[in-house]
Protein backbone atom coordinates (compact mmCIF):
# COMPACT_ATOMS: atom_id res chain seq x y z
CA UNK A 1 0.00 0.00 0.00
CA UNK A 2 1.05 3.69 -0.61
CA UNK A 3 0.88 4.74 3.32
CA UNK A 4 -0.15 7.80 2.50
CA UNK A 5 -2.45 9.68 4.81
CA UNK A 6 -5.18 11.79 2.64
CA UNK A 7 -5.24 14.89 4.25
CA UNK A 8 -7.54 17.81 4.30
CA UNK A 9 -7.50 18.26 0.73
CA UNK A 10 -7.34 15.12 -0.36
CA UNK A 11 -4.42 15.04 -2.55
CA UNK A 12 -1.42 12.23 -1.19
CA UNK A 13 1.76 13.28 -0.94
CA UNK A 14 4.14 10.65 -2.47
CA UNK A 15 6.04 8.41 -0.35
CA UNK A 16 9.72 9.46 0.32
CA UNK A 17 12.84 8.23 1.98
CA UNK A 18 13.80 11.68 3.46
CA UNK A 19 16.82 9.94 4.61
CA UNK A 20 20.49 9.08 5.92
CA UNK A 21 22.37 7.26 3.59
CA UNK A 22 26.27 6.58 3.57
CA UNK A 23 28.43 3.78 2.37
CA UNK A 24 32.65 4.39 3.12
CA UNK A 25 35.82 2.03 2.15
CA UNK A 26 37.94 0.54 4.65
CA UNK A 27 41.23 -1.73 4.61
CA UNK A 28 39.24 -4.20 2.72
CA UNK A 29 36.02 -4.47 2.19
CA UNK A 30 32.89 -1.51 2.39
CA UNK A 31 30.31 -0.60 5.35
CA UNK A 32 26.84 0.84 3.71
CA UNK A 33 24.72 2.46 6.22
CA UNK A 34 21.36 3.95 6.41
CA UNK A 35 18.63 4.71 9.04
CA UNK A 36 14.91 3.28 8.44
CA UNK A 37 12.72 6.20 8.13
CA UNK A 38 10.00 6.59 5.33
CA UNK A 39 8.00 9.16 5.62
CA UNK A 40 4.90 10.79 3.61
CA UNK A 41 4.73 14.06 4.88
CA UNK A 42 4.52 14.04 8.08
CA UNK A 43 3.56 10.74 8.64
CA UNK A 44 6.02 7.58 9.06
CA UNK A 45 4.94 5.67 6.54
CA UNK A 46 7.06 3.25 7.44
CA UNK A 47 9.63 3.43 10.67
CA UNK A 48 11.64 0.07 10.22
CA UNK A 49 12.24 0.45 6.33
CA UNK A 50 15.20 -0.92 4.47
CA UNK A 51 16.91 1.28 2.25
CA UNK A 52 19.68 -0.69 1.32
CA UNK A 53 19.07 -3.02 -1.00
CA UNK A 54 21.55 -5.79 -2.94
CA UNK A 55 21.42 -5.05 -6.91
CA UNK A 56 23.79 -8.52 -7.29
CA UNK A 57 26.24 -10.71 -5.13
CA UNK A 58 28.28 -8.39 -3.07
CA UNK A 59 26.76 -5.09 -4.64
CA UNK A 60 24.67 -3.13 -2.58
CA UNK A 61 22.58 0.05 -3.27
CA UNK A 62 21.66 2.81 -1.01
CA UNK A 63 18.10 3.78 -2.04
CA UNK A 64 17.51 8.25 -0.86
CA UNK A 65 14.83 10.56 -2.79
CA UNK A 66 11.49 8.95 -3.96
CA UNK A 67 11.02 4.94 -2.66
CA UNK A 68 8.86 4.58 -6.07
CA UNK A 69 11.86 5.58 -7.91
CA UNK A 70 14.53 4.13 -6.40
CA UNK A 71 12.71 0.90 -5.44
CA UNK A 72 12.42 0.86 -9.79
CA UNK A 73 15.78 1.45 -10.21
CA UNK A 74 17.23 -1.50 -7.76
CA UNK A 75 14.65 -3.58 -10.03
CA UNK A 76 15.75 -3.15 -13.37
CA UNK A 77 19.56 -2.60 -11.55
CA UNK A 78 19.08 -6.24 -11.09
CA UNK A 79 17.83 -7.31 -13.94
CA UNK A 80 20.69 -5.79 -15.93
CA UNK A 81 22.99 -7.39 -13.89
CA UNK A 82 21.36 -10.42 -13.24
CA UNK A 83 21.93 -10.97 -17.11
CA UNK A 84 25.57 -9.52 -17.02
CA UNK A 85 26.51 -11.66 -14.26
CA UNK A 86 25.39 -14.97 -16.37
CA UNK A 87 27.44 -13.75 -19.50
CA UNK A 88 30.39 -13.34 -17.88
CA UNK A 89 30.59 -16.54 -16.38
CA UNK A 90 32.81 -16.86 -13.10
CA UNK A 91 34.34 -13.35 -13.87
CA UNK A 92 31.85 -12.30 -11.35
CA UNK A 93 30.13 -8.20 -11.85
CA UNK A 94 32.52 -5.69 -10.87
CA UNK A 95 31.30 -2.89 -8.47
CA UNK A 96 32.15 -0.59 -11.07
CA UNK A 97 29.57 -2.02 -14.20
CA UNK A 98 26.74 -1.69 -11.42
CA UNK A 99 27.43 1.80 -10.77
CA UNK A 100 27.36 2.43 -14.45
CA UNK A 101 24.06 0.85 -14.70
CA UNK A 102 22.55 2.77 -12.23
CA UNK A 103 23.99 5.82 -13.73
CA UNK A 104 22.50 5.16 -17.02
CA UNK A 105 19.15 5.08 -15.83
CA UNK A 106 19.38 8.03 -13.71
CA UNK A 107 20.74 9.94 -16.50
CA UNK A 108 18.47 8.90 -19.32
CA UNK A 109 15.31 8.99 -17.15
CA UNK A 110 16.90 12.50 -14.83
CA UNK A 111 13.87 14.13 -16.05
CA UNK A 112 11.04 12.29 -14.20
CA UNK A 113 13.73 11.23 -11.19
CA UNK A 114 13.87 12.27 -8.02
CA UNK A 115 16.24 10.02 -6.71
CA UNK A 116 20.19 10.25 -4.85
CA UNK A 117 22.07 6.74 -4.48
CA UNK A 118 24.95 5.26 -3.76
CA UNK A 119 26.64 1.84 -5.09
CA UNK A 120 28.70 0.13 -2.92
CA UNK A 121 30.33 -3.02 -2.68
CA UNK A 122 33.43 -5.42 -3.44
CA UNK A 123 35.15 -7.05 -6.58
CA UNK A 124 37.98 -9.08 -6.81
CA UNK A 125 39.60 -6.96 -9.41
CA UNK A 126 39.32 -3.84 -7.29
CA UNK A 127 37.93 -4.60 -3.85
CA UNK A 128 36.25 -2.24 -1.99
CA UNK A 129 34.71 0.54 -3.78
CA UNK A 130 31.81 3.40 -3.32
CA UNK A 131 29.91 4.95 -6.22
CA UNK A 132 27.66 7.72 -5.82
CA UNK A 133 25.03 8.81 -8.05
CA UNK A 134 23.46 11.22 -7.08
CA UNK A 135 20.24 13.44 -8.66
CA UNK A 136 20.80 14.38 -12.31
CA UNK A 137 22.80 11.11 -13.01
CA UNK A 138 26.53 11.78 -12.22
CA UNK A 139 28.91 8.89 -11.01
CA UNK A 140 32.12 9.43 -9.07
CA UNK A 141 33.99 7.27 -7.15
CA UNK A 142 35.02 7.84 -3.62
CA UNK A 143 36.44 6.92 -0.28
CA UNK A 144 33.08 7.58 1.30
CA UNK A 145 29.82 9.18 0.83
CA UNK A 146 26.76 10.77 2.42
CA UNK A 147 23.71 11.23 0.77
CA UNK A 148 19.90 11.91 1.86
CA UNK A 149 17.92 14.93 3.40
CA UNK A 150 20.15 14.09 6.67
CA UNK A 151 23.37 13.85 5.26
CA UNK A 152 24.10 17.49 5.33
CA UNK A 153 24.26 17.55 8.97
CA UNK A 154 27.12 14.95 9.28
CA UNK A 155 29.22 16.37 5.81
CA UNK A 156 31.65 18.36 8.05
CA UNK A 157 31.76 15.03 10.39
CA UNK A 158 32.73 12.50 7.92
CA UNK A 159 34.93 14.96 6.38
CA UNK A 160 36.91 15.42 9.51
CA UNK A 161 36.97 12.16 10.87
CA UNK A 162 37.05 8.85 7.97
CA UNK A 163 40.21 7.94 7.64
CA UNK A 164 42.17 5.70 5.23
CA UNK A 165 42.44 1.86 5.85
CA UNK A 166 40.06 2.08 9.01
CA UNK A 167 39.60 -1.94 10.36
CA UNK A 168 35.94 -3.56 9.71
CA UNK A 169 34.74 -2.54 13.64
CA UNK A 170 36.23 0.89 13.02
CA UNK A 171 34.36 1.63 9.93
CA UNK A 172 31.39 0.55 11.76
CA UNK A 173 31.22 2.21 14.44
CA UNK A 174 32.08 5.65 12.08
CA UNK A 175 29.12 4.79 9.86
CA UNK A 176 26.71 3.89 12.90
CA UNK A 177 27.71 6.89 14.64
CA UNK A 178 27.35 9.33 11.90
CA UNK A 179 24.10 8.27 11.07
CA UNK A 180 23.11 8.52 14.78
CA UNK A 181 24.22 12.28 14.17
CA UNK A 182 22.26 13.09 11.39
CA UNK A 183 19.04 11.15 12.97
CA UNK A 184 19.29 13.68 16.26
CA UNK A 185 18.72 16.49 13.64
CA UNK A 186 17.09 15.72 10.82
CA UNK A 187 13.64 15.26 11.22
CA UNK A 188 13.06 12.80 8.08
CA UNK A 189 15.45 10.45 9.41
CA UNK A 190 14.78 8.64 12.17
CA UNK A 191 14.23 4.45 13.74
CA UNK A 192 17.10 2.03 13.18
CA UNK A 193 20.29 2.19 11.95
CA UNK A 194 20.91 -0.30 9.05
CA UNK A 195 24.38 -1.38 7.83
CA UNK A 196 25.70 -3.63 5.39
CA UNK A 197 29.51 -5.04 5.61
CA UNK A 198 30.76 -6.25 2.25
CA UNK A 199 34.53 -7.79 1.80
CA UNK A 200 35.99 -11.20 0.70
CA UNK A 201 34.59 -13.58 2.90
CA UNK A 202 31.29 -12.33 3.65
CA UNK A 203 28.35 -9.53 3.02
CA UNK A 204 26.47 -9.21 6.55
CA UNK A 205 23.47 -7.37 7.12
CA UNK A 206 22.86 -5.77 10.76
CA UNK A 207 20.54 -3.13 12.70
CA UNK A 208 21.06 -1.28 16.01
CA UNK A 209 17.89 -1.77 16.86
CA UNK A 210 16.18 2.18 18.25
CA UNK A 211 16.90 2.04 21.58
CA UNK A 212 20.62 1.06 21.16
CA UNK A 213 21.01 4.49 18.54
CA UNK A 214 23.14 6.85 20.64
CA UNK A 215 21.31 10.21 20.98
CA UNK A 216 22.73 13.74 21.83
CA UNK A 217 21.47 16.84 23.60
CA UNK A 218 18.84 15.37 26.05
CA UNK A 219 17.18 14.04 23.77
CA UNK A 220 14.04 11.78 25.37
CA UNK A 221 15.95 8.61 25.51
CA UNK A 222 13.77 5.11 23.94
CA UNK A 223 12.99 3.07 26.67
CA UNK A 224 11.91 -0.89 26.96
CA UNK A 225 9.01 -1.52 28.43
CA UNK A 226 6.08 0.22 30.44
CA UNK A 227 7.35 3.28 32.01
CA UNK A 228 7.59 3.50 35.82
CA UNK A 229 5.57 6.68 36.81
CA UNK A 230 6.28 8.45 39.73
CA UNK A 231 2.90 10.20 41.66
CA UNK A 232 4.43 13.30 43.57
CA UNK A 233 2.67 13.69 46.87
CA UNK A 234 0.85 16.80 47.41
CA UNK B 1 4.12 -22.27 -63.27
CA UNK B 2 4.98 -24.91 -60.05
CA UNK B 3 5.30 -27.63 -61.76
CA UNK B 4 8.04 -25.98 -64.47
CA UNK B 5 9.37 -24.46 -61.83
CA UNK B 6 10.50 -28.04 -59.92
CA UNK B 7 11.70 -29.39 -63.42
CA UNK B 8 14.13 -26.50 -63.74
CA UNK B 9 15.71 -27.52 -60.19
CA UNK B 10 15.95 -30.64 -60.38
CA UNK B 11 17.98 -29.91 -63.74
CA UNK B 12 20.13 -27.79 -61.37
CA UNK B 13 20.40 -30.31 -58.80
CA UNK B 14 21.77 -32.62 -61.53
CA UNK B 15 24.07 -30.22 -62.67
CA UNK B 16 25.15 -29.79 -59.00
CA UNK B 17 25.55 -33.25 -58.49
CA UNK B 18 27.80 -34.00 -60.76
CA UNK B 19 30.13 -30.83 -59.91
CA UNK B 20 30.44 -31.28 -56.10
CA UNK B 21 28.38 -34.77 -55.17
CA UNK B 22 28.04 -34.14 -51.35
CA UNK B 23 25.20 -31.47 -50.67
CA UNK B 24 22.79 -33.46 -53.28
CA UNK B 25 20.08 -31.47 -52.85
CA UNK B 26 20.28 -30.93 -49.23
CA UNK B 27 22.56 -27.86 -50.19
CA UNK B 28 20.31 -24.99 -51.95
CA UNK B 29 19.68 -23.22 -48.85
CA UNK B 30 20.50 -22.51 -45.15
CA UNK B 31 17.46 -23.33 -43.79
CA UNK B 32 17.39 -26.87 -45.05
CA UNK B 33 19.34 -30.27 -43.26
CA UNK B 34 20.41 -32.83 -44.55
CA UNK B 35 19.29 -36.01 -43.25
CA UNK B 36 22.70 -36.63 -41.28
CA UNK B 37 22.04 -33.36 -39.60
CA UNK B 38 24.63 -31.34 -41.55
CA UNK B 39 24.03 -27.83 -42.95
CA UNK B 40 25.48 -27.91 -46.29
CA UNK B 41 25.20 -24.13 -46.78
CA UNK B 42 27.47 -23.22 -43.35
CA UNK B 43 29.79 -26.05 -44.00
CA UNK B 44 30.22 -24.21 -47.21
CA UNK B 45 30.71 -20.88 -45.81
CA UNK B 46 33.37 -21.98 -43.61
CA UNK B 47 35.02 -23.64 -47.08
CA UNK B 48 35.29 -19.81 -47.95
CA UNK B 49 37.82 -19.19 -44.91
CA UNK B 50 39.77 -22.54 -45.52
CA UNK B 51 40.52 -21.93 -48.84
CA UNK B 52 41.33 -18.14 -47.96
CA UNK B 53 44.16 -16.53 -46.84
CA UNK B 54 46.84 -17.99 -44.05
CA UNK B 55 45.83 -15.89 -40.73
CA UNK B 56 47.82 -16.73 -37.64
CA UNK B 57 47.30 -16.17 -34.11
CA UNK B 58 49.34 -16.97 -30.93
CA UNK B 59 49.19 -15.91 -27.18
CA UNK B 60 52.80 -15.59 -26.01
CA UNK B 61 54.04 -14.96 -22.27
CA UNK B 62 53.68 -11.25 -22.67
CA UNK B 63 50.92 -10.38 -25.09
CA UNK B 64 49.57 -11.91 -28.05
CA UNK B 65 50.02 -11.38 -32.00
CA UNK B 66 48.43 -11.61 -35.03
CA UNK B 67 49.64 -12.29 -38.63
CA UNK B 68 48.46 -12.67 -42.34
CA UNK B 69 49.99 -13.43 -45.54
CA UNK B 70 48.47 -11.94 -48.28
CA UNK B 71 49.86 -13.25 -51.74
CA UNK B 72 49.69 -10.27 -54.09
CA UNK B 73 46.44 -9.74 -56.43
CA UNK B 74 48.00 -7.36 -59.10
CA UNK B 75 51.57 -5.86 -59.46
CA UNK B 76 49.18 -2.57 -59.95
CA UNK B 77 48.28 -2.58 -56.43
CA UNK B 78 49.93 -0.37 -53.59
CA UNK B 79 51.69 -2.82 -50.81
CA UNK B 80 49.23 -2.15 -47.56
CA UNK B 81 46.01 -2.46 -49.37
CA UNK B 82 43.19 -4.71 -48.30
CA UNK B 83 44.25 -4.66 -44.91
CA UNK B 84 43.00 -7.60 -42.97
CA UNK B 85 43.89 -6.62 -39.21
CA UNK B 86 41.66 -3.88 -38.02
CA UNK B 87 41.34 -2.70 -33.97
CA UNK B 88 38.55 -3.15 -32.37
CA UNK B 89 38.96 -1.97 -29.23
CA UNK B 90 42.48 -0.26 -27.64
CA UNK B 91 42.81 -3.64 -25.68
CA UNK B 92 41.39 -6.21 -28.70
CA UNK B 93 42.39 -6.45 -32.59
CA UNK B 94 41.07 -8.31 -34.98
CA UNK B 95 42.22 -10.75 -38.17
CA UNK B 96 39.80 -11.38 -40.62
CA UNK B 97 40.32 -14.69 -43.16
CA UNK B 98 37.99 -15.91 -45.71
CA UNK B 99 36.13 -12.83 -47.37
CA UNK B 100 37.38 -9.65 -46.60
CA UNK B 101 33.98 -7.82 -46.93
CA UNK B 102 32.51 -9.94 -45.10
CA UNK B 103 35.23 -10.00 -42.62
CA UNK B 104 34.36 -6.20 -42.40
CA UNK B 105 30.95 -6.88 -41.37
CA UNK B 106 31.87 -9.12 -38.54
CA UNK B 107 34.69 -6.21 -37.36
CA UNK B 108 32.16 -3.36 -37.86
CA UNK B 109 29.58 -5.22 -35.19
CA UNK B 110 32.35 -6.22 -32.82
CA UNK B 111 33.81 -2.55 -32.77
CA UNK B 112 29.85 -2.07 -31.93
CA UNK B 113 29.76 -4.62 -29.39
CA UNK B 114 33.27 -3.31 -27.81
CA UNK B 115 31.75 0.23 -27.63
CA UNK B 116 28.34 -0.13 -26.07
CA UNK B 117 29.45 -2.85 -23.56
CA UNK B 118 31.66 0.14 -22.60
CA UNK B 119 28.68 3.13 -22.27
CA UNK B 120 26.49 -0.27 -20.90
CA UNK B 121 28.61 -1.42 -18.13
CA UNK B 122 31.18 1.09 -17.83
CA UNK B 123 34.68 -1.37 -18.16
CA UNK B 124 36.17 -2.74 -21.45
CA UNK B 125 34.80 -6.16 -23.01
CA UNK B 126 36.19 -9.24 -21.59
CA UNK B 127 37.42 -11.22 -24.94
CA UNK B 128 35.53 -14.00 -23.86
CA UNK B 129 32.20 -11.69 -24.07
CA UNK B 130 32.98 -9.97 -27.53
CA UNK B 131 33.84 -13.19 -28.71
CA UNK B 132 30.91 -15.17 -27.71
CA UNK B 133 28.88 -12.13 -29.35
CA UNK B 134 30.32 -12.39 -32.68
CA UNK B 135 29.58 -16.12 -32.06
CA UNK B 136 26.40 -15.56 -31.81
CA UNK B 137 25.89 -12.63 -34.66
CA UNK B 138 27.18 -15.33 -37.09
CA UNK B 139 24.82 -17.80 -36.56
CA UNK B 140 22.33 -15.96 -36.94
CA UNK B 141 22.95 -15.86 -40.50
CA UNK B 142 22.29 -19.33 -40.67
CA UNK B 143 18.78 -19.29 -39.29
CA UNK B 144 17.05 -17.20 -42.03
CA UNK B 145 16.45 -18.20 -45.75
CA UNK B 146 16.95 -14.99 -47.08
CA UNK B 147 20.35 -14.03 -45.70
CA UNK B 148 23.53 -16.15 -46.44
CA UNK B 149 26.03 -16.76 -43.91
CA UNK B 150 29.33 -15.10 -43.89
CA UNK B 151 32.18 -16.17 -45.58
CA UNK B 152 34.60 -14.92 -42.74
CA UNK B 153 35.77 -15.77 -39.46
CA UNK B 154 37.62 -13.58 -36.45
CA UNK B 155 40.86 -14.25 -34.57
CA UNK B 156 40.56 -12.38 -31.79
CA UNK B 157 43.65 -11.08 -30.00
CA UNK B 158 43.25 -9.46 -26.53
CA UNK B 159 45.15 -8.61 -23.41
CA UNK B 160 43.25 -7.68 -20.22
CA UNK B 161 43.54 -8.34 -16.71
CA UNK B 162 43.62 -12.36 -17.24
CA UNK B 163 46.16 -11.94 -19.46
CA UNK B 164 46.58 -12.83 -23.17
CA UNK B 165 44.38 -14.32 -25.25
CA UNK B 166 43.44 -15.47 -28.69
CA UNK B 167 39.96 -16.37 -29.53
CA UNK B 168 38.06 -17.95 -33.12
CA UNK B 169 34.63 -16.88 -33.77
CA UNK B 170 33.45 -19.26 -36.69
CA UNK B 171 31.01 -18.50 -39.24
CA UNK B 172 29.22 -21.77 -37.66
CA UNK B 173 28.26 -19.96 -34.73
CA UNK B 174 31.57 -21.42 -32.63
CA UNK B 175 33.90 -19.85 -30.61
CA UNK B 176 36.91 -21.38 -28.68
CA UNK B 177 40.09 -19.90 -27.04
CA UNK B 178 43.28 -21.08 -28.30
CA UNK B 179 47.21 -20.89 -27.44
CA UNK B 180 48.03 -20.79 -30.86
CA UNK B 181 46.14 -21.01 -33.88
CA UNK B 182 46.10 -21.00 -37.51
CA UNK B 183 43.27 -20.58 -40.58
CA UNK B 184 43.26 -20.86 -44.01
CA UNK B 185 45.64 -21.97 -46.84
CA UNK B 186 48.32 -24.32 -44.83
CA UNK B 187 46.68 -24.42 -41.53
CA UNK B 188 47.76 -28.04 -40.58
CA UNK B 189 51.51 -27.55 -41.49
CA UNK B 190 51.47 -24.21 -39.49
CA UNK B 191 49.19 -25.98 -36.90
CA UNK B 192 51.70 -28.49 -36.07
CA UNK B 193 54.61 -26.39 -36.45
CA UNK B 194 52.73 -24.33 -33.37
CA UNK B 195 52.22 -27.62 -31.58
CA UNK B 196 55.47 -28.12 -31.23
CA UNK B 197 56.26 -24.45 -29.25
CA UNK B 198 55.70 -23.71 -25.54
CA UNK B 199 54.12 -20.68 -26.63
CA UNK B 200 53.93 -19.71 -22.44
CA UNK B 201 57.69 -19.25 -22.11
CA UNK B 202 58.16 -17.61 -25.21
CA UNK B 203 58.14 -13.65 -25.66
CA UNK B 204 56.12 -11.62 -28.06
CA UNK B 205 59.46 -10.72 -30.24
CA UNK B 206 60.56 -14.24 -30.44
CA UNK B 207 57.25 -15.50 -31.70
CA UNK B 208 57.00 -12.90 -34.25
CA UNK B 209 59.64 -14.22 -36.15
CA UNK B 210 58.31 -18.02 -36.01
CA UNK B 211 55.20 -16.84 -36.86
CA UNK B 212 56.16 -15.06 -39.97
CA UNK B 213 58.50 -18.63 -40.57
CA UNK B 214 55.10 -20.75 -40.44
CA UNK B 215 53.72 -18.23 -42.96
CA UNK B 216 56.51 -18.61 -45.54
CA UNK B 217 57.04 -21.95 -44.95
CA UNK B 218 53.11 -23.00 -45.99
CA UNK B 219 53.40 -21.19 -48.93
CA UNK B 220 53.59 -23.14 -52.38
CA UNK B 221 56.76 -21.87 -53.45
CA UNK B 222 57.16 -23.19 -57.00
CA UNK B 223 54.74 -20.03 -57.99
CA UNK B 224 57.09 -17.45 -56.89
CA UNK B 225 54.85 -14.93 -56.10
CA UNK B 226 55.04 -11.84 -54.21
CA UNK B 227 53.23 -11.43 -50.68
CA UNK B 228 52.83 -9.58 -48.09
CA UNK B 229 52.92 -10.25 -44.31
CA UNK B 230 50.75 -8.46 -42.26
CA UNK B 231 51.75 -8.42 -38.40
CA UNK B 232 49.88 -6.52 -35.75
CA UNK B 233 50.16 -7.21 -31.86
CA UNK B 234 49.51 -6.18 -28.22
CA UNK B 235 51.91 -6.55 -25.30
CA UNK B 236 53.23 -5.39 -22.72
CA UNK B 237 56.00 -3.65 -24.60
CA UNK B 238 52.93 -1.69 -26.28
CA UNK B 239 51.20 -0.99 -23.09
CA UNK B 240 48.80 -3.78 -23.84
CA UNK B 241 47.30 -1.60 -26.68
CA UNK B 242 46.84 -3.45 -30.01
CA UNK B 243 48.55 -2.01 -32.43
CA UNK B 244 50.60 -2.76 -36.06
CA UNK B 245 53.82 -4.25 -35.67
CA UNK B 246 55.90 -1.37 -36.65
CA UNK B 247 57.46 -1.44 -39.84
CA UNK B 248 61.30 -1.80 -38.82
CA UNK B 249 60.31 -4.78 -36.30
CA UNK B 250 58.14 -6.33 -38.86
CA UNK B 251 60.76 -6.33 -41.84
CA UNK B 252 63.42 -7.60 -39.25
CA UNK B 253 60.91 -10.40 -38.39
CA UNK B 254 60.75 -11.64 -42.11
CA UNK B 255 63.91 -11.12 -43.13
CA UNK B 256 65.22 -13.18 -40.04
CA UNK B 257 62.50 -15.85 -40.58
CA UNK B 258 63.63 -16.08 -44.31
CA UNK B 259 67.13 -16.53 -43.56
CA UNK B 260 66.17 -19.59 -41.29
CA UNK B 261 64.01 -21.00 -43.80
CA UNK B 262 67.21 -21.33 -46.17
CA UNK B 263 69.99 -22.65 -43.83
CA UNK B 264 67.28 -25.21 -43.36
CA UNK B 265 66.86 -25.44 -46.81
CA UNK B 266 70.68 -25.44 -46.87
CA UNK B 267 71.14 -28.03 -44.34
CA UNK B 268 68.67 -30.50 -45.72
CA UNK B 269 70.13 -30.44 -49.29
CA UNK B 270 73.49 -30.96 -47.49
CA UNK B 271 72.41 -34.18 -45.60
CA UNK B 272 70.71 -35.58 -48.69
CA UNK B 273 73.92 -35.46 -50.72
Amino acid sequence: EKGAMATGSGKMKEVLTGTTIMACTYDGGVVLGADSRTSSGNYVANKVADKITKVCDKVYLCRSGSAAHTQAVAGYANLYLNQHAIELGEKGVCVRSAANIVKEIAYTNKQWMNAGMIVAGWDKNEGGQVFVVPMGGTLMEVPFAVGGSGSIYINAFVDKNWKPKMTKSECKAFVRKAVSLAISRDGSSGGVIRTVTVDKDEQVKEFLPGNEVQVYHDEIQFSQGAQKVEFVKA
Amino acid sequence: FGARRKRVERSDQNKLRSMSGVGSGYDLSVTTFSPEGRVFQVEYAGKAVDNGVAVVGVACKDGAILAVEKPEETKMMLPGSNRRIFTVAKHVGMAVPGKLPDGRQMVSRAQQEAENYKRFYGTTIPTKVLSDRLANYCHAFSLYWHLRPLGSAALTASYDDQGPHIYLSETNGVSYRYYGIAVGKGRQGIKTELERLKLGNLSCREALKIVCKCLIKQRDDTSNKKFEIELAWISDETNKQFVRVPKELAKESEDEAKKEIEQEDEDSDDMES
